[in-house]
């Protein structure tokens, strides 16, 4: 069965090229969407069945590499070229991975059907999706860095095109570049981190690096630097301090666009990246002690910008940098299988979050302004239960799915030798700021007063996208049962799955299993209760006593501004590097150097011919008695140079 | 019989066409354009017979066919190829055809002198890679010149008697001290024990490493200003965007595509092979300017106003890629410069023709002019897109191929022995997705123009020809990017021999250090060898 997975990948690039090329041509909605989807659903057919498989195995038979062709090789004859593979690794972490892509994948283009629904660019739209999901099953079955890289660049690709998808808008294409050159700048460092990988290991494929990369110390510089570049990358691609700043621009593509790339799979690719080098960051302690603090840091910075915004998608966008940001929090601290637990749970509620906000967004004509929305409850149960459940489970409310895998980061963060308690405190005020913003947002889209004018009429969506509603949702409740720890009678199951892939990171770090403690008890209590409490005080201030929010913002009015305008982190950006970048590459290299300087040269000697040649042509006057003159004058010199020899 | 001649009848078979057109009345466009038009279709046919008949595992040179020309100074027409040649000279005649179809209608005046300068310039551009004798290199190297000069001067924009004199100065200029250079080469040779004056290629490898760094150094330079200006490497690269602005569509086309590469050959073929000592002792100086040009060449191209200004600056970034992955004298960097000459014929050919194409349409090139022009021209938008990511070297396309390689070299070489090289080069990776995605943003993107007007006028999508032209470019950015293998295995051992060459000089040069400066010594009392 593991031999099938290059079908799993084939199939969405399949899609694309039959969309991409003929898409134009075909009429019918309904034929391009079921094309589309089932080519998704058929990837994650194959890959639940090879994961039944795999669960029937033992643990040690569960990783196999399926090779295809060599890509790229400098030579054909000696070994010690370079040469890199296209090649698949299944094992347990990228066969998650996989079914996380193509499942929760399926479900987005099921949904997209219906909201896409008269889009003139919708062959187009399947064709884009499509070929995501193919860059994004290279990126997580690749076998060695080159290939994840090109579906690291390929995703980005699928990101572009995406966000700029309805082009005819300004903002559209501002935002898809400013995410495709963001992301340049982290794959900048992930390039150059494969060249150091090369140079030192004569390798790029997984098994080659990680199997050498095990018999070194740590703490060896080297991997330091490896790691630091690699995880450059991995802030870009997953949005973390400094590169963040392209994700919430992001949402100006479709919103199932968001749901899917720009919350449940794309950007955690960097999270995924992180664990699969995890035995590299587990000997750079350095890197990991920098992993957890942009981490951490990330998550209560987003989040903070989260409770003040008023655009129901860019609320979702600071909420998905700041839950990325958990889970570095969870790398940082080497709780490799936590981060990949809540990678998962996220991917459910956010998916969730983003589609039933696409939903609203629908229902309300592509009003995305939650002051101007209000009391949707009644005319959207479906997305408003959902929404619901989502928003608890972020929340970490148990037993829903983020409880476990958000509690599980946060027991890490405390007890691991390379946790600490201020980061515990970090992570647990994130998560009291999550469950503020997440019911204000509730609270204003759905509870209360109706804010919006007359000519709204809000209804629900259609059944192909309140099914994948309903199925995230129960997702949303019930995806966090693999991963109940020990404490609570869990066997965590899912952390138990990964063992293997992350066992030689922990063996190098010396960390063992999950023992229980009372004072574990003592902080998930004070967590869920920090969460429940903010819940309350949310809805309070939102539902009952509206008064409290506007006295707070005209009291704190400074910090709010800050928080309004997002730090001005971008305008920052664009004063100190872009502006500048571009006045001196025109006024001084252009203008200055290039036709000032070079050009001046040239055209000065030009000049300097042209004149000299204007004063020896004025000897040519035609006038014979002239030339008897030079010629007379000529032999006396002549004559005075041979005297004076 | 026919493996002897196949090269001298590919590099010759345009001057046929080039006859048959002399005879054809000046009235008849459509019979001029088509006898072009065939004539390159059989020369890349003609190529294709050299492609498949091409050994990837022997080393040297195949198809040598040589013929005596002045045998008292022991010149002859020599031609034979590597698969660096060989990569080189498909390219040429893939292009050529292309660059005739892709701009059909854009050239209205004298159509019988433009198809006839186009022919004489593909001889030379073959006749360039194919030639193994020194002089003959040189007669095509010069032959180009004249067509080119003709090319920019007679059908270009408002600027091109200033942009055609400047292209033939320039090249001029570094192409006679060249000559000088040769001849020196080939008088030196004459004065070891037993040598006489020749030009022979491969008679001068022999003698080429064993001179004097001093005198390794001078004809070094000599050579390397002539290909550094073709190249262009900065600061020789002022010449390029004027060029490139004034030139018809076709003439960008091939200077991008193929006479850029002429000085990368250069490189390849000539400096280091022939003057390893002075090619390591240049190697540094060289790497930077090549790392400045990949930097300054995109900020350049980023704040430009003219879409085809943007392209050739863009052209002077890439080819810094290029000319550092050859001075990284590794395997990898090597490979990858010579997939990148490639690279960059097809994906900036492919872009001159894109510029063209709107050009012919609004008659503007001026990127404020634009905007939302993939809503009117969806298929256009699409070529525009895919080629622009080539350019950028996206993975999957033909282009990341050649810059990782060449970044994979770079970074590990011996010689450079720094990473800051590669570290540099590298930030051109992200400012080539600036300006490359802000241009096409501002064409491409945002609301359609009032009125759909740009320049006055309303553009149509692409025709059946012009899509046809991009079909082929296309289908290549895919397979390079896809399966290098290809065409990487073609250039596999060209590559290997230079680098055992610059490798064996580095280790000579490292143990014999006091041998040389002995011979330095020689040298200067009055003696111009030493005898070895």
């Amino acid at each position: 069965m593991i031999s099938l997975i290059p079908i799993v990948v084939a199939l969405p690039l399949a899609g694309f090229l039959i969309l991409g090329l003929f898409g134009s041509r075909m009429r019918s909605e309904t034929v391009i969407g079921t094309l589309g989807s089932a080519t998704v659903g058929i990837s994650f057919a194959v890959a639940s069945a090879i994961f039944v498989e795999m669960l029937g195995m033992d643990p040690i038979d569960r990783k196999q590499i399926v090779q295809l062709f060599t890509w790229i090789s400098t030579t054909t004859d000696t070994p010690s070229s370079f040469s890199v593979p296209v090649a698949y690794q299944v094992d347990q972490l990228s066969i998650l991975m996989t079914l996380i892509v193509t499942g929760v994948g399926f479900l987005i283009h099921v949904y997209s059907i219906g909201y896409m629904h008269g889009d003139k660019g919708f062959w187009r739209y399947f064709a884009y999706l499509n070929l995501f999901i193919f860059a994004m099953l290279n990126l997580v079955l690749s076998d060695n860095f080159l290939l994840m890289f090109l579906g690291w660049e390929g995703v980005g690709l699928c990101s572009y095109l995406l966000i700029g998808f309805w082009y005819e808008k300004k903002f559209t294409g501002d935002a898809a570049k400013k995410a495709f050159v963001v992301n340049r700048i982290g794959d900048f460092g992930f390039l150059l981190g494969m060249l150091l990988i090369f140079d030192r290991f004569g390798s790029l494929s997984f098994d080659t690096v990680f199997g050498s990369a095990s018999v070194l110390s740590v703490g060896t510089p080297v991997l330091m630097w490896i790691t630091l570049l690699l995880f450059v990358g991995a802030v870009g691609k997953s949005a973390q301090i400094p590169l963040y700043i392209w994700l919430p621009d992001a949402m100006a593509g479709p919103t199932p666009v968001s749901a899917l790339i720009h919350a449940a799979t794309m950007v955690t690719a960097g999270v995924y990246m992180v664990a699969r080098c995890s035995i590299l960051f587990a000997l750079a302690p350095t890197t990991l002690e920098i992993v957890a603090i942009i981490g951490g840091l990330t998550a209560i910075f987003a989040a903070s910008i989260g409770l003040v915004q008023n655009d129901i998608k860019k609320v979702l966008a600071y909420s998905t940098v700041s839950q990325l940001g958990y889970m570095f929090l969870a790398m940082g601290v080497a709780a490799f299988g936590a981060g990949i637990f809540h990678l998962m749970t996220h991917a459910f509620f956010k998916a969730l979050l983003f589609l039933g906000s696409g939903a609203v967004i629908h229902a309300m004509h592509a009003e995305q302004d939650i002051q101007k929305m209000g009391g949707l409850k009644k005319y959207l149960p479906v997305t408003y239960w959902t929404f619901l459940l989502a928003a608890i489970a972020i929340s970490g409310i148990p037993p829903f799915s983020g409880f476990f895998s958000k509690d599980e980061i946060l027991w890490k963060t405390f007890s691991s030798p390379y946790g600490s308690v201020v980061l515990w405190g970090v992570a647990v005020l994130g998560a009291a700021l999550t469950a503020f913003y997440m019911f204000r947002l509730v609270s204003l889209t759905f509870g209360g007063d109706e804010r919006f004018g007359k000519h709204h009429h809000p209804h629900e969506a259609p059944k192909t996208m309140t099914i994948p509603l309903m199925v995230l949702a129960a997702l949303s409740v019930i995806g966090g049962f693999v991963g109940i720890p020990p404490s609570l009678l869990g066997g965590n199951a899912i952390e138990h799955w990964l063992d293997p892939v992350f066992a030689s990171a922990n063996a190098k770090l010396g960390l063992g299993g999950h023992e229980i403690h009372a004072i574990e008890y003592v902080l998930m209590a004070l967590s869920v209760g920090i969460a429940a409490a903010a819940i309350y005080a949310s809805r309070t201030v939102y539902l009952k006593r509206h008064e409290i929010a506007e006295q707070l913002k005209n009291r704190y009015a400074r910090f709010y501004n800050v928080l309004w305008n997002k730090y001005y982190v971008d305008e920052g950006i664009d004063k100190a590097i872009v502006n500048p970048t571009v006045l001196a590459s025109e006024s001084l290299l252009w203008k200055g150097f290039d036709v000032g300087i070079i050009d001046g040269v040239v055209n000065g000697s030009a000049k300097l011919m042209a004149v000299a040649a204007g004063w020896i042509r004025r000897m040519q006057t035609g006038v014979v008695q002239q030339y008897a003159v030079f010629f007379v004058g000529g032999i006396i010199a002549i004559i005075f140079w041979l005297v004076l020899n | 019989m026919l493996t002897e001649n196949i090269l001298t009848l590919t590099i010759f078979f345009p001057l046929l066409g080039f006859a048959v057109l002399l005879f054809v009345s000046r009235e008849r466009a459509s019979m001029i354009k088509l006898i072009g038009l065939i004539t390159t279709l059989i020369t890349f046919g003609l190529s294709l017979v050299l492609y498949f008949g091409f050994d990837d595992q022997a080393a040297g040179f195949q198809f040598q066919h040589q013929q005596v020309w002045i045998a008292g100074l022991n010149i002859s027409y020599f031609v034979g190829i590597d698969g660096m040649a060989l990569l080189l000279i498909v390219l040429t005649t893939f292009l050529t055809p292309l660059a005739l179809l892709g701009t059909w209608e854009s050239i209205t005046h004298r159509i019988k002198e433009y198809t006839l300068m186009i022919l004489l310039l593909e001889v030379g551009m073959i006749g360039v890679f194919a030639a193994l004798d020194l002089f003959l290199f040189y007669v095509f190297w010069e032959l180009i010149l004249i067509p080119m000069y003709f090319i920019i001067g007679v059908w270009g924009g408002k600027d091109r008697i200033y942009a055609a004199v400047k292209f033939f100065l320039f090249t001029l200029f570094g192409s006679l001290l060249m000559l000088v250079a040769i001849l020196a080469l080939g008088y030196l040779a004459s004065q070891y024990p037993g040598g006489q004056f020749t030009m022979n290629l491969l008679e001068l490898y022999g003698i080429g490493p064993r001179l004097p760094a001093v005198l390794q150094g001078w004809l070094f330079a000599a050579f390397a200003l002539s290909f550094a200006i073709k190249v262009p490497l900065f600061p020789f690269h002022t010449w390029l965007p004027d060029a490139h602005v004034q030139a018809p569509t076709a003439g960008s086309v091939i200077l991008a595509g193929v006479l850029l590469k002429m000085g990368t050959y250069g490189f390849i073929r000539f400096c280091l092979p022939l003057f390893p000592t002075a090619s390591v002792s240049f190697m540094p100086s060289i790497s930077v300017l090549a790392i400045i040009g990949i930097l300054y060449g995109a900020l350049v191209a980023m704040v430009q106003t003219d879409i085809k200004k943007l392209v050739a600056y863009s052209s002077v970034s890439h080819l810094g890629f290029v000319v550092l992955g050859i001075f990284s004298m590794t395997e990898e960097g090597m490979q990858g410069a010579i997939i990148q000459m490639v690279n960059h014929g097809l994906s900036t050919g492919a872009l001159f023709l894109i510029v063209g194409m709107i050009y012919d349409r609004a008659h503007t090139r001026m990127i404020t002019d634009f905007g939302g022009v993939a809503k009117v021209m969806p298929v256009f938008a699409t070529i525009f897109m895919i080629v622009s990511f080539s350019s950028i070297g996206l993975p999957g396309l033909n282009g990341f191929v050649g810059e990782f390689l060449i970044l994979l070299g770079a970074f590990k070489s011996k010689f450079l022995n720094s990473y800051s090289y590669a570290a540099f080069s590298a930030l051109g990776v992200i400012l080539a997705a600036v300006y490359m995605l802000w241009s096409y943003q501002r064409v491409m993107l945002g609301p359609v123009r009032e009125g759909g007007l740009y320049g006055g006028h309303t553009l149509s999508d692409l025709s059946v020809r012009e899509i046809v032209t991009y079909v082929p470019i296309i289908l290549f950015i895919v397979w390079i990017g896809v399966y290098p293998s290809t065409f990487l295995s073609k250039s596999a051992q060209t590559t290997k021999q230079v680098v055992r060459i610059m490798e064996d000089t580095q280790r000579g040069s490292k143990t014999g250090t006091a041998e040389v400066i002995e011979r330095q010594t020689v040298r200067s009392s009055n003696q111009l060898i030493p005898e070895q």
